[in-house]
């Protein structure tokens, strides 16, 4: 096979680049400013001076949230009908596609006979959940929805991964980290 | 014998087949709503069209007889047309149901529409709503009559097999509806459940309980009466891990020329909740199950030892011919024939003339032609022997015989020295033994059974046992290998074909002969 070669020009470098100092100075400049501004725009914050300026580029997390695209898959949450009561009718669509299994539904009888069905329980386990939103495009109801923007979840054991009916119909019950007491009711298993 | 060529394939087919059933013959798939082969030809849902050449239009092949020459067409653009129109009006006032319907994913509606209609509607105006939607009907069905197609495939049903005619379809044009006269209450109700192509007519047992594309189907033998219908067992093993361990959804039947053709009663259809409830879970009376058997055995040939009529057996006929046979072999070396009776786990029952019988065992017959009758009072026979010291030991194979003879049953079993207890489910019997065995139940095991016409019918497990259960022939050759006695086993096709060469009634049969449907007449003695 032949050898193929490419001849790759050096950039040409002028002067002030190659001495390098005026590059050093420029970047300690910038460096100066941004420490200088945020010590100061830190200390008028102390004072409650123009707070709507923010002194640092890095968001103060976890009471400064950043902002997400309106699309991105996070926390799931169970939508409402106009009386309060979940729209979700399970059908189990969403328990079928689901590719980590880690939905759990049981149906019922729904009192109006002309919505016939609904979920008894409803939990997701977000220990296995792999977020990739199958279940909201299954959904024929729009009844489950991956936009609370909650991200950030943790828990002390894998039972407090275990989101209920109740905690998917109510995301903002729970703050930003989910802290759980062991001892809850859990999911049957064997 | 008419020779008739469909989408060229040539066939000769006997006089009086339809072109549908030629089809059939032919494997060439035609759709159909109220066609049933069970049922008489109604010809009203028209989505079997097929054109035949020199007939002016395209006509309904469920109803148009075969004649010689006739050239049928399934697959042209004329018919593929004339499927979606016809399914676009079945489905114009139909709701969109789906979801919340328990037909679906078995739903006729659903799969002709993907295969044959898929077309764009055209349909703007309201549909015509009922005033009550769902709404059962009798203990067994929920009737919605907004999904109702009009196949009248129920009507037929109770008209022509239960002959009961519970089910009418009154009003005209865009009023008519499904009614019942009265409720619906009736031995063999489920059964239209079953043939409603769609979802108007559902199970109230299995309403919401699961989706059918979970689950699982098996087929086996309905231990529920002599007759031993075929039926599916539809069980569901994706979710069994997390719910509450419920395996068994539903029975459906199993169409078999022979016995029950496409139907079961109710008692049989709803007789499956034992399989999971109220189990017996654990071995009493020993460590585990090998100190079990060891025990077992030690005793069995001490008392065998002492006297040959130390000891007393009460088979059931809810055993498998297998299950009985290796009994037989392994018990009659230690002990007298006459030690082993065959006792009725149940009183005699409800039957009529179509397929329930009285006899609420499954295997009856197979017990009788192995040489086993029933005996009678026995709990008074066995105190009585028991008062004279003559009786020690009791081997129990699921009777529940305290419930069956109360206080006597009681007394006898606290006179005895040592009573075992071999059975799959929990009752008043099990907690007075001296030791639990617990075995598996028919949907847990391999066997035959033969029922009251002396056929031999042939079910495999559907699942495993439950952890601890073991299979009853299994229990009985572990034992066997204990006492040191030769028998056939552990599987029973081995103690079958041992069967078969030993017992005359079972003469010349093969176990591989009983497939699925498969059934070979025993002599009945
Ligand atoms: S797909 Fe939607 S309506 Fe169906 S069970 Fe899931 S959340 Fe409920
Ligand atoms: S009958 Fe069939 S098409 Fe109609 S709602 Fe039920 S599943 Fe859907
Ligand atoms: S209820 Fe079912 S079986 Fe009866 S006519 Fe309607 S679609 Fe046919």
């Amino acid at each position: 096979m032949p050898v193929t070669t490419k001849v790759v020009k050096q950039p040409n470098m002028s002067f002030m680049v190659r001495i390098y100092f005026p590059a050093i100075f420029q970047g300690l400049a910038l460096t100066g400013w941004h420490f200088f501004r945020n010590l100061t725009l830190h200390i008028l914050h102390k004072f409650d001076l123009f707070k709507d300026v923010p002194a640092a580029v890095t968001y103060q997390y976890p009471e400064e949230k950043r902002p997400l695209a309106p699309r991105l898959r996070s926390r799931h949450r169970l939508t409402k009908r106009s009386n309060g009561s979940p729209r979700c009718v399970a059908c189990m669509m969403c328990e079928t596609v689901c590719p980590a299994h880690c939905i759990y539904i049981v149906a019922d009888e729904h009192p109006d006979p002309n919505i016939e069905k609904r979920p008894k329980r409803f939990d997701i386990d977000l220990g296995i959940c792999v977020y990739c939103g199958f279940c909201v495009e299954a959904c024929p109801e729009d009844a489950i929805r991956m936009d609370t923007q909650i991200l950030d979840i943790a828990a002390y054991s894998r039972e407090g991964m275990y989101l209920t009916m109740d905690d998917l119909l109510n995301p903002e019950n729970h703050g930003a980290i989910v802290l759980r007491d062991p001892k809850r009711p859990q999911p049957a298993s064997q | 014998m008419p020779t008739l060529t469909i989408d060229g394939k040539k066939i000769t087919v006997a006089d009086g087949t339809t072109v549908l059933q030629a089809c059939e013959k032919l494997k060439i798939d035609v759709p159909r709503y109220c066609y049933h082969p069970g049922l008489s030809i109604a010809g009203n849902c028209r989505i079997c069209m097929v054109e035949i050449e020199k007939a002016p239009k395209p006509a309904i092949s469920c109803q148009t007889l075969s004649t010689e020459g006739m050239v049928v067409r399934t697959d042209t653009e004329q018919v593929k047309q004339v499927r979606s129109h016809i399914l676009e009006f079945l489905l114009v006032n139909h709701p969109l149901d789906c979801p919340v319907c328990d037909q679906a994913g078995e739903c006729y509606l659903q799969d002709y529409y993907m295969k044959f209609g898929l077309y764009d509607p055209k349909f703007n105006e309201n549909k015509v709503k009922k005033q009550k939607k769902a709404f059962p009907i009798g203990p067994t069905i929920m009737l919605d009559q907004e999904r109702c197609i009009l196949c009248s495939r129920c009507v037929r049903f109770t008209d022509e097999i239960t002959k009961s005619h519970e089910f009418g379809i009154v009003n005209r044009g865009d009023h008519s509806e499904v009614v019942v006269s009265k409720e619906f209450v009736n031995p063999y109700s489920g059964n239209v459940a079953d043939i409603c192509p769609v979802g108007a007519l559902t199970d109230r047992d299995f309403r919401f309980k699961c989706r059918v594309w979970y689950l699982e189907n098996s087929p086996s033998v309905c231990p529920g009466c002599s007759r031993g219908c075929s039926i599916e067992i539809h069980h569901n093993d994706r979710k069994s891990h997390r719910v509450e361990p419920k395996r068994v959804m539903r029975l459906k039947p199993r169409f078999n020329e022979e016995i029950n053709k496409w139907w079961i009663c109710d008692e049989g259809r709803y007789n499956y909740k034992f399989i999971d409830d109220n189990r017996i879970l654990l071995v009493k009376g020993a460590e585990d199950w090998p100190s079990a058997v060891k025990t077992l055995a030690s005793k069995l040939k001490n008392l065998a030892a002492l006297s040959p009529q130390s000891a007393a057996f009460l088979l059931s006929p809810q055993q498998s011919n297998e299950e009985l046979f290796l009994a037989e072999q392994i018990f009659a070396q230690l002990f007298d024939r006459s030690r082993l009776f065959l006792v009725r786990p149940n009183a005699l029952g409800y039957q009529d003339a179509f397929l329930i019988k009285a006899d609420k065992n499954p295997n009856t017959a197979g017990a009788r032609a192995l040489g086993f009758s029933y005996a009678e009072n026995i709990v008074d026979l066995l105190s009585g022997e028991a008062e004279k010291g003559k009786l020690k030991a009791l081997y129990i194979f699921g009777q529940d015989i305290v419930s069956l003879f109360g206080d006597d049953a009681r007394k006898l079993l606290k006179q005895l020295e040592f009573v075992v207890y071999q059975g799959s489910n929990r009752n008043e019997t099990a907690p007075l033994c001296s030791m639990t065995l617990p075995a598996a139940v028919y949907a847990e095991q391999e066997g035959t059974f033969t029922n009251c016409d002396g056929i031999l019918q042939r079910f495999t497990p559907a699942f495993a046992p439950l952890p601890e259960a073991r299979e009853g022939i299994q229990i009985l050759h572990d034992l066997a290998v204990k006492l040191g006695i030769k028998c056939p086993g552990p599987k029973a096709r081995e103690i079958f074909a041992r069967m078969a060469e030993k017992a005359h009634a079972f003469k010349g049969m093969n176990f591989d002969r009983l497939g699925r449907m498969a059934q070979e007449k025993a002599a009945l003695c």
